[in-house]
């Protein structure tokens, strides 16, 4: 299998077939994770930067680890202040280009902001999150996660519960999930679904019993502060007494369903502190997925794609 | 226990519209209507020649409990209510403090089964305070047992706001009840912007302002597919923007009050301020055309629109005294007089607008008719005999109103709530 890609931008992208490349790629580098030495050369005199325009400390750690495990130098650069985020991002990428680097990996508050900075420089770009678009990364760790636990994705029945609407994970998931066969469900406030999501084959519901109704995995949103500033959600109150994914809610899922949350979780609102420390929650086995899968983005793209590559034809 | 109703003119669906019948009452439920029932056991109520109709069902009324007892509170609201005919009504939200959380729905829930003889069910608000500025947490408030939002006599002015109330009442099915007036439009007036206004110097709220949101909230509700309703109907422009909005489909439906369809700007002539109510008492033309919409069926409801106040605030200059109307006393003989004594509309129409179609707007899945089965929330009245409104006799607390001294018939013989008569 080869993939002709310079970049990871989305899930949207990639066809059922990358994705199941990708998954067994990061299978392998989940196998050199469990040696004593977890260095492997594949990435030796490459450079990483991490460009990031939002704070993340986990995405970061998990990106760093990665390439560090295939000996890549690395190079954190934190765009923070006004000047840097005013700065072109296309200008922002040519300069770290002309450095030489071969992979940046790009976190930004603006849907789109990835395809902008991967259009403009020769080196590989993966796209950490932008705006309220995809995150591939944290998805793919996702569909990992369930492939370990589940063995596979035609006719699973996942549902996603919260705020859909912010939640580019969310979008990832979709993308990805659909393309491999399994049926998706969301429930959440009605005011954080995004509109005509029932037109890319989700099944919208009102009521998150209805959504989780037969699942074999349920996935948790984060909610964001904001979507309380913004009139979104009257309260965390409220949101908690119609969507916490508690053994309620859990009973309409199939018996051995698993649950899972990107991280940070909000325990007692969006997921009940009982089920999180419940063995239905595999939020570990995301975590320990996380930089596998990383490494596996970095080493298919080191393959084929790479600002240094054109160098050696 | 049991008791027999005879001999009355009842207005039912069933039974074809008005027919001479009895209707038998077990505990709180009709259990029989029939031309002719005989039963010696039971207690017996002779209404020879009234009329015998579903109790009527308010969706626009002001309780003002908590916050305000001095204008009105639950037990005196109950009392007018019951003498008005209505057996069950709703509590706007727009009280002190404002029924934005769970507590306060609470509250008007218990002190209302302890001290009121009708029903009555609160709405809850959209925003918190009514201010037009956060959502409220509508679902715990369903939970405690609202049946509908709304904001009172204000609108929510940012158009983003309303529609994610929109958006989000989707979850709960729930009509969204919106007064609506553009409050820039509507200013410093105090009284209808035309003829009269001139005439008395006085600032004037245009129609526009009413008709503007109207047009607003249609669009923003369609949009989002949820349930409107719009409240107190005043003008010509707003029952054509509702007439074809409805014609279209859209999930829609409405409430005018007796007022609106009866008395003119003309009565706050000499300054008047029992003629100061929100929306303003229009022209003749829009008089006209609210006839007109309840006739057709483009006005669903028709509400009292009771908004008390203390008559001190009302003998003020026009421009401070306090908007307001005692209402409930007056709805059902005003409605019958001008709509259906004049041929407007049939008695079985004014039986729809006043119960049928309330109840089933507010999901009242047992009352609005008289039929076996239903709750027995049964108003007998007298529709022969003329008389002339004494607003002084009022149960309310707010002893005026603007047809004080009008001749009319529909008069309140009794009220039974539950199959307890109470009037």
């Amino acid at each position: 299998m080869f993939l002709n890609r310079k970049d990871f931008l989305g899930i949207r992208d990639l066809s059922a077939e990358e994705l199941h490349y990708i998954l067994k790629t990061a299978e392998t580098m989940k196998f050199v994770l469990n040696q004593k030495n977890k260095k492997v050369p594949h990435l030796m005199g490459k450079s990483v930067i991490i460009l990031f325009y939002d704070a993340s400390a986990r995405a970061k750690l998990s990106y760093e680890l990665a390439a560090q495990h295939l000996s890549a130098n690395v190079v954190d650069m934190m765009a923070s202040s006004s000047s840097e985020k005013k700065e072109r991002l296309q200008d922002m990428g040519q300069l770290i280009d002309q450095m030489g680097a071969d992979f940046i990996i790009l976190r930004h508050p603006m849907s789109g902001a990835a395809r902008l900075l991967a259009d403009s420089v020769k080196a590989s770009v993966i796209n950490a999150g932008d705006g309220y678009n995809e995150n591939p990364g944290q998805s793919l760790l996702d569909l990992l996660t369930i492939k370990e636990s589940k063995g596979g994705f035609e006719g699973l029945k996942v549902t996603i519960i919260g705020d859909i609407f912010h939640s580019r994970i969310a979008k990832s998931n979709i993308w990805g999930l659909t393309k491999l066969g399994a049926e998706v469900s969301v429930s959440g406030p009605t005011t954080l679904i995004p509109k005509n999501l029932e037109d890319f084959g989700v099944r919208v519901c009102l009521d998150p019993r209805d959504a989780v109704s037969g699942a074999d995995v349920v996935l948790s949103t984060r909610i964001f502060d904001e979507v309380e500033r913004d009139n979104l959600l009257p309260s965390m109150d409220e949101y908690r007494s119609m969507f916490i994914i508690d053994e309620n809610l859990m009973k309409y899922a199939k018996k051995d369903a698993i649950v899972m949350h990107p991280g940070q979780i909000n325990r007692g609102v969006e997921v009940a502190t009982s089920v999180v420390n419940g063995s239905q929650c595999i939020v570990n086995d995301q975590i320990a997925n996380s930089v596998a899968v990383r490494m596996a983005m970095l080493y298919i793209l080191s393959q084929i794609g790479g600002g240094l590559s054109e160098a050696f034809d | 226990m049991r008791l027999l109703i005879k001999n009355g003119i009842v207005v039912s669906e069933e039974l074809g519209g008005e027919k001479k019948a009895d209707i038998l009452i077990e505990n709180d439920k009709i259990i029989k209507i029939a031309e002719q029932i005989d039963d010696e056991n039971d207690q017996v109520l002779d209404v020879e020649g009234l009329y015998v109709l579903p109790g009527f069902i308010d969706m626009h009324c002001a309780v003002c409990d908590p916050g305000h007892e001095s204008v009105e509170d639950i037990e005196t609201v109950s009392m007018s209510a019951a003498a008005g005919g209505f057996t069950t009504i709703t509590a706007q939200p727009d009280t002190q403090p404002a029924v934005d959380n769970k507590t306060v729905v609470e509250y008007i829930i218990t002190k209302s089964k302890e001290y009121a003889d009708v029903n009555i069910l609160p709405y809850g608000s959209m925003t918190l305070g009514c201010k037009g500025e956060r959502i409220s947490e509508i679902g715990e408030m369903v939970h405690a047992g609202i049946v509908g939002i709304a904001d009172g006599d204000l609108t929510v002015g940012n158009a983003e706001i309303m529609r994610n109330i929109f958006v989000y009442s989707k979850m709960f099915d729930m009509p969204v009840i919106t007064h609506c007036e553009d409050m820039a439009l509507s200013g410093k007036g105090v009284i209808n912007e035309g003829r009269v206004s001139t005439q008395l110097g006085l600032l004037g709220i245009p129609r526009e302002a009413e008709d503007i949101i109207v047009a607003r909230n249609i669009v923003l509700a369609e949009n989002a597919g949820a349930r409107l309703h719009i409240a107190h109907v005043s003008t010509k422009g707003a029952v054509r923007l509702i007439r074809a909005a409805k014609k279209r489909g859209v999930n829609l439906t409405c409430d005018t009050c007796p007022h609106y369809f009866t008395v003119t700007e003309d009565v706050a002539m000499n300054y008047n301020t029992y003629a100061k109510v929100i929306p303003p008492l229009r022209t003749d033309s829009d008089i006209k055309a609210i006839a007109e919409g309840v006739a057709d069926g483009t006005i669903d409801v028709i509400s009292s629109g009771h908004a008390p106040t203390r008559k001190e605030f009302k003998q003020r200059e026009f421009d401070t005294a306090a908007y307001g109307i005692s209402a409930l006393e007056t709805a059902f003989a005003l409605s019958y007089t001008e709509l259906v004594k004049n041929g407007v509309i049939t008695m079985s129409e004014l039986v729809n607008r006043l119960s049928e179609k309330p109840a089933k707007v507010l999901g009242l899945n047992t009352k609005g008719k008289l039929a076996v089965g239903y709750d027995a929330d049964i108003t007998i009245a007298d529709c022969g005999e003329e008389y002339v409104i004494d607003a002084e006799k009022f149960y309310s607390k707010a002893k005026f109103t603007p047809v004080h001294g009008r001749k009319v018939c529909g008069r309140i013989k009794h009220t039974m709530v539950g199959g307890k008569i109470i009037i």
